[in-house]
């Protein structure tokens, strides 16, 4: 069933600060699905501080009200959300539809929904495999399947979707949510490859591990990445268009190495 | 560590936990209060949202596991400041409420506290209550300066003041002795802003000689934007004897002819006026890997200066050196806080190495004197006081202990009251 919730975001009137020239060009429409996700509100907080309009999509009601709250007050100048599980497909066109409607057009779809899943469990129950393949590639896939031939229609557009350093190699300690994410890399690169003459941006951003809700209690927590740096390095790539992006950008090199351990020696390294 | 990244996320993130929960931030507090030995410390920055602020009226409602310094992020371009801030931004809202903090301006404006409108507190029971002068009058006042032993908090308003540059107009004046500081107290009681560093390492003629630091929020409109200083870093733990009598004296020499004349008068920006230890990160690794920690009383005015005379007589006898000693006047603004620590007199804090023969015994002396001249020491920076130290400088401690969320302790209300889980 197509069970999605939409309530009427308020109009803010923020002062006009001296020298902010961002206020003057017209807001930036952003759709923001997995809004309560510790990346993309970090992303968004920077967009909002522009001025940005939003319509933000997360399951948990609560959450998603605390999240708009505070962009609304940074300064965006239009927030709309709704909440949905967007493991329900068949809800997507529907939403994407009153989206699109609600920002009267789009210049950013920030896909950041995704889970990490129970590597030990999947290994066990193809159910939990299924569900993480679910979630971070199929459910990508149905969004970017309507989003991109939207912005094909309209010659215009960016779609920013977070994959994931796990992606570009698969490793025993999570090669399910990594073979996910793989998996959605091969798909915007192909998607990339098929819109991009027609004026779609698709940007692959690859964070490696951030410091956020998903990943509090992990081991070494304390030094992974500063989430507000890897926002950043996001809104930086996403306005110049780069097409595949390393965050922080150290991954780039230790990924490069990564890939290229040969199988035989990768095969017994305790990843 | 339990993250609280969400205003509903308690009392559901403690279910099934055993020992105990305290809600923490930055752990900014010197001693235990903001710790719980093998208990569950749930960690609040995550939820950090800002959820309204009206730019006529300057009134903030923010997600309690704010920084302070965050807050003065989004309210500085904005023509606003907060109106009570500690000596760092890098402490949160929260915790800033629990431990009802002061600043530069307690003389005029009292407490976080007295400024606040309204916060809402979540106990381990579900209950969720927003408390404010009007409203659960008896939780909000035990609430402020409660040591987060009532609940979470997990949202607060407050209104801001407003401002029209970053600029603080400066004026610091050099004071020899506890007379000329207590003239110049009286002096420019209507600025804004007074503190002062104290000498207490030199004796004799030099004995707590200082220099009395006021401002004022410039009224002279300027930019407002931030201009991005670079910030230091606190590279290594200092040896342990990098901070000896003999360093700490050349340094508070310096720093007291620093200025090279009695008066001098600045514009200095907001930051280095308010948070000048904020812009040296990891800035206690200078007192080597045993740590620091922090004395502060707050003596009434009947025996303010014959105590605070004593007290650092004491400090400069026992040779143990703290070269970040802090005076101020407390102002009689009173806080609704039922376990507030200012009270109207005098106030100082000293910083000191730890060093386990030495600070604690010191510790202990300063302690009984406070108490001989009816002062009382300041829980969030408190690691040394006896517990029956703590129920004589705050009797109104079993109130507090009624009124404690049964499933929240700290190490320090363990240490000072025996008043264990209820769980």
């Amino acid at each position: 069933m197509n069970d999605v919730k939409v309530d009427d975001g308020d109009l803010i009137q923020t002062r006009r600060m001296d020298g902010d020239a961002t206020t003057a060009s017209a807001p930036k429409k952003i759709l923001v699905l997995g809004s309560t996700s510790g990346i993309a509100e970090a992303t968004c907080r920077i967009w909002a501080d522009q001025g940005a309009s939003f319509f933000l999509v997360a399951r948990n009601q609560a959450k998603l009200a605390a999240v708009a709250g505070d962009l609304r007050t940074r300064g965006a100048s239009f927030v709309e959300t709704a909440v949905t599980d967007l493991d329900d497909t068949d809800g997507h066109p529907a939403l994407l539809g009153k989206a699109v409607e609600a920002l009267g057009g789009l210049d950013i779809a920030y896909l950041a929904h995704g889970i990490l899943g129970d590597q030990p469990a999947a290994e066990k129950n193809f159910e939990t495999a299924a569900q993480i393949l679910h979630t971070n590639f199929m459910a990508p896939v149905s969004l970017l399947t309507w989003l991109a031939n939207y912005c094909v229609q309209q010659h215009a557009g960016t779609l920013a979707v977070i994959s994931s350093v796990a992606g570009d190699r698969g490793r025993k300690s999570n090669y399910l949510y990594g073979s996910s994410k793989a998996g959605l890399s091969a798909f915007l690169a192909g998607l990339r490859n098929r819109v991009d003459r027609e004026g779609v941006k698709v940007v692959t951003i690859k964070p490696g591990p951030v410091k956020t809700a998903m990943t509090t209690g992990m081991k070494g927590q304390e030094k992974f990445a500063d989430v507000n740096k890897v926002a950043q390095a996001i809104v930086k790539a996403i306005d110049s268009g780069t097409e595949t992006v390393y965050v922080p950008i150290q991954w780039a090199p230790i990924m490069f190495v990564i890939r290229h351990i040969p199988e035989r020696v990768f095969k017994k390294l305790n990843l | 560590m339990v993250p609280m990244n969400w205003q509903t996320d308690f009392p559901a993130n403690i279910q099934g936990v055993a020992n105990g929960a305290l809600a923490v931030g930055m752990g900014r507090s010197y001693g235990d209060s903001c710790l719980l030995k093998d208990g569950n410390l749930l960690l609040t920055t995550g939820m950090n949202r800002l959820l309204g602020f009206d730019p006529e009226t300057g009134i903030l409602t923010a997600e309690a596991g704010i920084t302070l310094g965050q807050i003065l992020d989004f309210c500085v371009p904005r023509g606003f400041f907060l109106p009570v801030s500690p000596g760092t931004k890098y402490v949160t809202l929260g915790g800033a409420i629990a431990n009802d903090i002061h600043g530069k301006n307690h003389h005029v404006a009292g407490t976080i506290g007295s400024q606040l409108i309204e916060f809402e507190l979540v106990r381990s029971d579900g209950t969720r209550r927003v408390c404010s002068p009007t409203k659960e009058k008896e939780w909000f006042a035990a609430t402020i300066g409660g040591l987060g032993l009532t609940g979470v908090i997990t949202c607060a308003t407050l209104k801001l003041r407003p401002i029209v540059t970053r600029k603080i107009d400066y004026e610091g004046i050099q004071f020899h002795g506890v007379d000329e500081f207590l003239e110049l107290t009286e002096q420019y009681r209507h600025i804004e802003y007074t503190v002062s560093w104290v000498d207490c390492a030199s004796t004799g003629k030099n004995f707590a000689r200082g220099i009395f630091m006021l401002g004022d929020h410039s009224a002279v409109p300027d930019e407002l934007k931030r201009s991005p200083e670079p910030k230091l870093v606190f590279p290594l733990d200092a040896p342990g004897f990098a901070l000896n009598h003999t360093t700490v004296s050349l340094f508070n020499t310096a720093f007291f002819h620093k200025q090279g004349k009695p008066r001098v008068k600045a514009l200095l920006d907001y930051e280095p006026f308010f948070y000048p230890l904020d812009k040296v990160q990891h800035w206690n690794r200078l007192y080597g890997k045993s740590g620091l920690l922090q004395f502060q009383y707050a003596l009434p005015w009947e025996s303010a200066k014959q105590g605070t005379i004593a007290i650092l007589g004491e400090v400069a006898k026992s040779g143990l050196a703290s070269f970040l000693a802090v005076l101020k006047a407390f102002g009689d603004v009173p806080s609704p806080g039922l376990m507030s620590f200012p009270q109207p007199g005098i106030t100082l804090a000293l910083d000191f190495p730890i060093k386990a023969d030495v600070t604690f015994p010191l510790f202990k002396r300063l302690a009984d004197m406070t108490s001989d001249f009816g002062g009382r020491l300041y829980p969030a920076k408190d690691a040394a006081m006896t517990a029956a130290q703590f129920q004589n400088f705050y009797p109104q401690w079993e109130q507090l202990a009624r009124m404690r969320d049964p499933a929240i302790t700290s190490s320090f209300w363990e240490r000072c009251t025996g008043d264990g889980l209820s769980l």
